[in-house]
């Protein structure tokens, strides 16, 4: 990659600015920064829409009294019922069973602890979900994607 | 209190964090120098281990191992500690910083609020260099970022302790001794030849430029295989592993020419600097092939015709690099 070809499209860096490797006219090597570019941008924002469209589906199947809240946000965190359980101590059979409605609803403040402390909400937080998933980063960054 | 510490901003977490653990000590050195030496450069698509559900890919050797071959290979006494409590690990580190020591560690990008939003995965093969504490916060030299920053206890300890695949473990490393001098041209051939063996010689298939034309043939049966969305979705996912924040871009494969121009000069031998330019055209077309994946991923280009494509691209890659690193081995054989 030549200097002039570093990519500066913008990205979902925040403002970060990253290192890209490149060379100069006499073909040295050095450092140069890059906003972002666009094969990457498309490849990240296909990712974060595939998490919008689980939250969706999930938002809907809680809706319809399948799933409890909880599930809700294990999605939004990105785990499974595997991963929520080792980051909770909380074995993975009894995590499954918490995205039961019927039996979530029936948990006290002492079993939800390891879930409030983990995602960092009250016990009224989290047994609630909104009404659209909420990932702000991916709205805000919408517009400018649909410029690609 | 806060360690005299002198950032750089890198394209790569570990080797950057090498880099300026280093520089520290002592022995001033680019971030392409310890990823050469330490023999990062590889590639692997392993289709049964999955990473948020798809299929690994990777450009470079496991995380830690740069860190761990670079510092052998330059003499330098390390040492590495893991811990099982979160409350140990916190007091081992304090107790290093307090005495005015530099330490890397191993974390999960998902917890660290510094990091921009949108790259926030479970990710478990971070490295950072802690170089204070200021009340609740530690001071952090993270070489993805153009200066220092801060994050509070509570969210590194989260992140030291990140579960999952490639679990930190709370892992914190730092330099315990710097030899009287170094043999630099012994350490650059050495790890030139791991790459070498890697690419190359690994036994398994899923390894080196073999690894890459087995992913070639997989990426063909993906519009076959899969619906739609998924095919694009495990498209994607290889752009990430080669593009995404860390890479320097190419795959890795811009860093390791960087390094072959250093080592010419290391092992004054002029053959690196064309070796360096074969690895840069490599390194452009890791980027076309990224190029056209992720307008196949937008729907700029149709699905079918695209995959020969990308394939073509892959086995083009594949091509090249097996010529680059028989080339290699020869140039460091005399």
């Amino acid at each position: 990659m030549k200097k002039e070809d570093v990519p500066q499209q913008f990205g979902l860096n925040a403002g970060c600015q990253e290192v890209n490797y490149a060379v100069d006219r006499d073909g040295r090597y050095l450092l140069a920064q890059s906003a972002g570019w666009e094969a990457k941008t498309i490849a990240l924002q296909q990712a974060w829409e595939a998490i919008v469209e689980q939250l969706h589906q999930v938002l809907a199947e809680i809706r319809a009294g399948e799933k409890s809240s909880l599930a809700y946000y294990m999605v939004k965190n990105q785990m499974d019922p595997a991963l929520l359980s080792q980051y909770s101590g909380i074995s993975r059979w009894r995590v499954k069973r918490h995205l039961k409605p019927r039996v979530f609803n029936k948990l006290d403040a002492v079993a939800l602890a390891p879930y409030v402390e983990l995602f960092g909400l009250n016990i009224e937080q989290l047994r609630r979900v909104p009404e659209q998933p909420d990932l702000p980063l991916v709205e805000a960054d919408q517009i400018e994607i649909d410029r690609l | 209190m806060k360690i005299d510490f002198p950032h750089r901003q890198f394209a790569h977490c570990e080797s950057g964090v090498t880099a300026n653990l280093l520089n520290y000590h002592g022995f001033s050195c680019s971030e392409a120098m310890v990823f050469g030496i330490g023999g990062g450069l590889f590639f692997g698509y392993v289709p049964f281990i999955k990473l948020n559900f798809l299929p690994l890919t990777t450009f470079r050797t496991s995380p830690g191992s740069i860190f761990t071959k670079a510092t052998k290979r330059l003499g330098i006494e390390v040492k590495k500690e893991q811990f099982r409590s979160p409350v140990a690990a916190e007091k081992k580190l304090d107790l290093l910083l307090e005495a005015g020591r530099p330490v890397g560690a191993q974390t999960g990008v998902f917890w660290l609020p510094f990091f921009p939003p949108a790259y926030r995965f479970h990710f478990n093969g971070h490295n950072l260099v802690v170089i204070g504490k200021e009340g609740n916060d530690y001071l952090i030299s993270d070489p993805i970022f153009e200066e220092p920053v801060r994050c509070p206890a509570a969210d590194l300890r989260k992140a030291r302790f990140a579960k999952g695949a490639l679990a930190p473990k709370g892992k914190i490393y730092y330099v315990e001794k710097m030899p009287d001098q170094f043999d630099l041209p012994q350490a650059v051939e050495a790890g030139i030849r791991e790459v070498c063996r890697g690419m190359l010689k690994t036994p398994v298939p899923l390894a080196g430029v073999r690894g890459i034309r087995f992913l070639a043939r997989q990426l063909s049966k993906w519009p076959v295989k899969f619906d739609e969305k998924q095919t694009l979705l495990y498209l994607g996912h290889v752009i990430r592993m080669q593009e995404e924040i860390g890479t320097g871009g190419g795959g890795f494969r811009f860093i390791y020419a960087a390094f072959l121009q250093e080592a010419a000069e290391v092992l004054d031998n002029n053959k690196f600097l064309d070796l360096s330019k074969h690895c840069t055209e490599i390194g452009d077309l890791w980027r076309d092939f990224a190029l056209l994946a992720s307008r196949v991923c937008k729907g700029r280009a149709a699905i079918q015709g695209s995959f020969d494509d990308l394939a073509r691209l892959l086995n083009q890659c594949a091509d090249e690099e097996e010529i680059l690193f028989n080339a290699l081995l020869m140039a460091i054989k005399k």
